[in-house]
């Protein structure tokens, strides 16, 4: 410093040595387990009430699942065990559950459909990766396309076409959500701007749709759709079996997507509107351009638990005939070949681990997006 | 002079520049579409219906329905028409939605504020259950309660024996019937005065309090009068009340009440599972009231379980109904997933068995889609009317 010339310092210059922080401060196990554990006394009951439970539910989770399970053998071994799960018959139907009764022959299809949406979605939800709007343009439109083509099948360009009945599985459950997603994101948009027009006749059919079908459970969706949309056509327009929940679901699903993206609408601040217009801009210009880009963005978290609720919900299309996952599971489980004392159990609990992968992964996606955005309106 | 200079032009111009010109055309189009949908529909329809043979009035409500359900709140029987097993089914739903909501509102609360308890077990324990419950589809929740749970308790001749003749077996659970006698409708009524009481008490008290200041023990008053007059009229007339124990006669339970595992299923299921969303409304809207309130609350003396009562639940209760509401118009609309475990709702009975028998889709699915449309309007009316009860006045 340049003063110290010039005055006396009135700082001794040796330092005294730091003192230890105060116990208690620096958060030591002991203190973090007071703290968090045992403050009180009820709350030293409570840890303890709570630690009984969760060790037992943990120890009959593990011994059901690992300990006790049988893991290799077949029929016989699992007939012996009554007490922990058989995986042998979740491998031996392990394809039945993926695929339904789609031919052996054909199923590298199913798999390449698979692995393009997979590629496509990845692409889409990425936040760095370059060119989203490709990806985006690539899955609504020309993924549809491809994907009806190499399931189905076209005869032209050798790939048989496979009968809907023989689809089943997990095909069936990412079949449903996919094209539940891929059309009830524009229906949703569409419905949202005509519930927010000015046209009174525009709104009102808007209001009536999105409020009657919100009204309704979606079995009585899919049933009006299995057994009222042959009625409403012609017979030579009636729809496929699988064609028609697939209808019922996006049809459904735009409603509830139509409210997340009125929602997103509403949140764009009311000069952004005024500001296209000024400028003479026009209706579909300024939505396309300027408000939808960014209602669509805030709202990613609500697209997505809408989309985990479709996901859930693709279980209901059993009650119509069709082969889901689940269903898929219930026909296995009750094989009589492998009637073994855990064969439900096991088939359940593989079942909810497969929804809570696909389910929690989501909700973990629209989280972290969650705090992207709020990081963003932030700065 | 500005007004000379802004006065719209008074000679209207039709011209497709106008915007409420091309608005107009449009609504036109948009109406002759749907007109032309709506006709094209109902002359297809009708045209199939008569090919197939289907009915096309409402003439079958009033035929013999000729199957029989077990689980009835009313009466009914093979005789009756199939107006009376619409009514069967619609009371079923909402018999189950009702006690589900209940369930699912005490064990919502109880979780979302587990979940920001300070203990870290507690709030681990709570987290845990409504990351798992909420990320697992409701149907795959029944089938476990129903084929993996309760289908595999033991036959009715090795039931579980619970303390008070309570059953527990594969065909539900069997409780002791009560039976009551002359008089027990005189402890009713002492139940319903002592509620008038405590509505009067209530108001008073109210008033009392805005007058000096004082507030007068409600609560224990309340309690005291709607627990001790039904008991001491109950005493009074002697116990009109008598348990008949079920008893095992050959290969099923007589006497007792039966709580069938189909409706146990679709209640738990129901419950569980709408738990997890309420517990994460709860959540939010308590964390939603922002902590200054809690420490102004303190600073002017308050005690922690009076900060609570009086500050914290108000507002964050303002938050929470009308999410709360839509869960509890989602359960009711989930109740129809009954049909997959056979208990007897509105879809299992109507939409299911009688649809089939009449072959009149197009009238039952009309009636069944007006009726859950119906629930949720006049819910959704009900809970606003609460919420405009509850609703902050804003300066």
């Amino acid at each position: 410093m340049s003063g110290q010339s010039l005055h006396p310092p009135l700082v001794s210059a040796p330092l005294l040595p730091p003192m230890a922080p105060p116990s208690g401060i620096r958060p030591s196990p002991a203190t973090w387990i007071r703290k968090n554990l045992f403050s009180t006394p009820f709350s030293g009951v409570l840890t303890i009430c709570f630690a009984i439970l969760a060790a037992w539910l943990l120890h009959q989770l593990v011994s059901f699942a690992v300990l006790d399970a049988v893991w290799a053998g077949g029929q016989e071994e699992c007939r012996a065990n009554p007490d922990g799960a058989c995986w042998p018959f979740i491998v031996e139907k392990f394809d039945y559950l993926r695929y339904g009764a789609y031919p052996v022959s054909e199923r590298w299809r199913v798999d390449l459909t698979m692995a393009i949406g997979a590629v496509l979605i990845v692409w889409l939800l990425w936040k760095r990766a370059p060119r989203r709007n490709v990806a985006a343009l690539l899955f609504f439109v020309a993924y549809p396309a491809v994907a009806f083509v190499l399931l189905r099948g076209v005869a032209s360009l050798d790939l048989p076409v496979i009968d809907t009945v023989l689809w089943g599985g997990l095909l069936i459950t990412l079949l449903m959500s996919i094209v539940g997603i891929v059309f009830s994101l524009p229906l949703g948009v569409l419905l949202a701007l005509g519930r927010r027009s000015e046209l009174p006749l525009v709104k009102a059919v808007c209001v009536t749709f999105i409020e009657v079908v919100r009204g309704v459970p979606f079995i009585t969706v899919l049933f009006m759709a299995n057994f009222m949309m042959p009625l409403f056509v012609p017979d030579y327009l009636t729809p496929d079996r699988l064609l028609r929940p697939l209808i019922a679901i996006a049809l459904f699903s735009s409603a509830y997507m139509a409210e997340v993206v009125r929602a997103g609408l509403q949140a764009i601040p009311k000069g952004q509107y005024e500001a296209a217009k000024a400028l003479g801009v026009s209706y579909f210009t300024m939505m396309r351009l300027i408000v939808l880009p960014q209602a669509l963005t805030i709202v990613i978290p609500g697209i997505v638990s809408t989309f985990i609720g479709l996901f859930k919900d693709t279980t209901l299309v059993a009650i119509v005939g069709i082969a889901d996952f689940l269903r898929a599971v219930e026909t296995a489980r009750v094989d009589p070949n492998w009637a073994g004392p855990t064969i439900s159990s096991t088939g359940y609990l593989f079942a909810g681990l497969v929804y809570w992968i696909f389910c929690f992964g989501m909700s973990r996606y629209s989280q972290s997006m969650e705090r992207a955005l709020a990081r963003g309106h932030k700065s | 002079m500005s007004d000379v200079l802004l006065a719209a032009p008074s000679r209207r111009s039709l011209s497709l520049h106008d915007a409420k010109v091309r608005g107009i055309i449009y609504q036109l189009l948009l109406a002759a579409s749907l007109l032309a949908l709506a006709i094209g529909i109902a002359v297809q329809t009708a045209s199939n219906m008569r090919a197939r043979g289907i009915p096309l009035s409402f003439g079958f409500w009033n035929e013999a329905a000729g199957f029989d359900i077990n689980q009835t709140l009313i009466p009914y029987d093979t005789l009756s028409t199939y107006g009376q097993a619409f009514w069967v089914g619609l009371v079923n739903t909402l018999y189950v939605s009702l006690l589900g909501i209940v369930l699912a509102t005490i064990l919502g609360f109880v979780i979302g504020i587990a979940r920001l308890s300070p203990n870290w077990i507690v709030s681990k324990v709570a987290a845990s259950y409504v990351e798992i419950i909420r990320n697992i589809p409701l149907l795959l929740q029944l089938l476990f309660w129903y084929n993996a749970v309760l289908k595999t308790l033991p036959a009715p001749r090795a039931s579980i024996e619970l303390p008070g003749g309570i059953y527990l077996n594969n065909r539900g659970l069997i409780i002791p019937e009560i039976q009551l006698y002359a008089g027990a409708g005189s402890v009713g009524l002492a139940f319903l005065a002592a509620s008038i009481f405590s509505v009067a008490f209530w108001s008073y008290a109210r008033r009392a309090r805005d007058r000096t200041g004082k507030q007068l023990p409600v609560l224990w008053v309340s309690l005291a009068a709607l627990i001790g007059l039904p008991l001491i009229v109950f005493l009074l007339v002697g116990s009109p009340v008598s348990f008949v124990t079920p008893e095992l006669k050959g290969f099923n339970y007589r006497g007792g009440h039966q709580l069938y595992p189909e409706f146990a299923a679709l209640l738990i299921g129901l419950s569980v599972y709408t738990a997890s969303f309420i517990a994460e409304i709860v959540r939010s809207g308590i964390q939603a009231v922002p902590k200054g309130q809690t420490e102004a609350a303190h600073a002017l003396g308050l005690a922690p379980g009076k900060t609570l009562r009086l500050v914290i639940v108000p507002q964050a209760l303002r938050i929470i109904i009308p999410p709360l509401t839509s869960q509890y118009l989602n359960l009711t609309k989930n109740s129809s997933l009954a049909v997959f475990i056979g208990y007897p709702d509105l879809v299992q009975i109507f939409a299911g068995t009688v649809l089939n028998q009449t072959g009149a889709a197009v009238q039952v699915m009309a009636i069944t889609l007006s009726v859950y449309l119906a629930i949720s309007l006049v819910m959704s009316m009900a809970m606003n009317a609460f919420n405009q009860r509850f609703a902050i006045v804003e300066r």
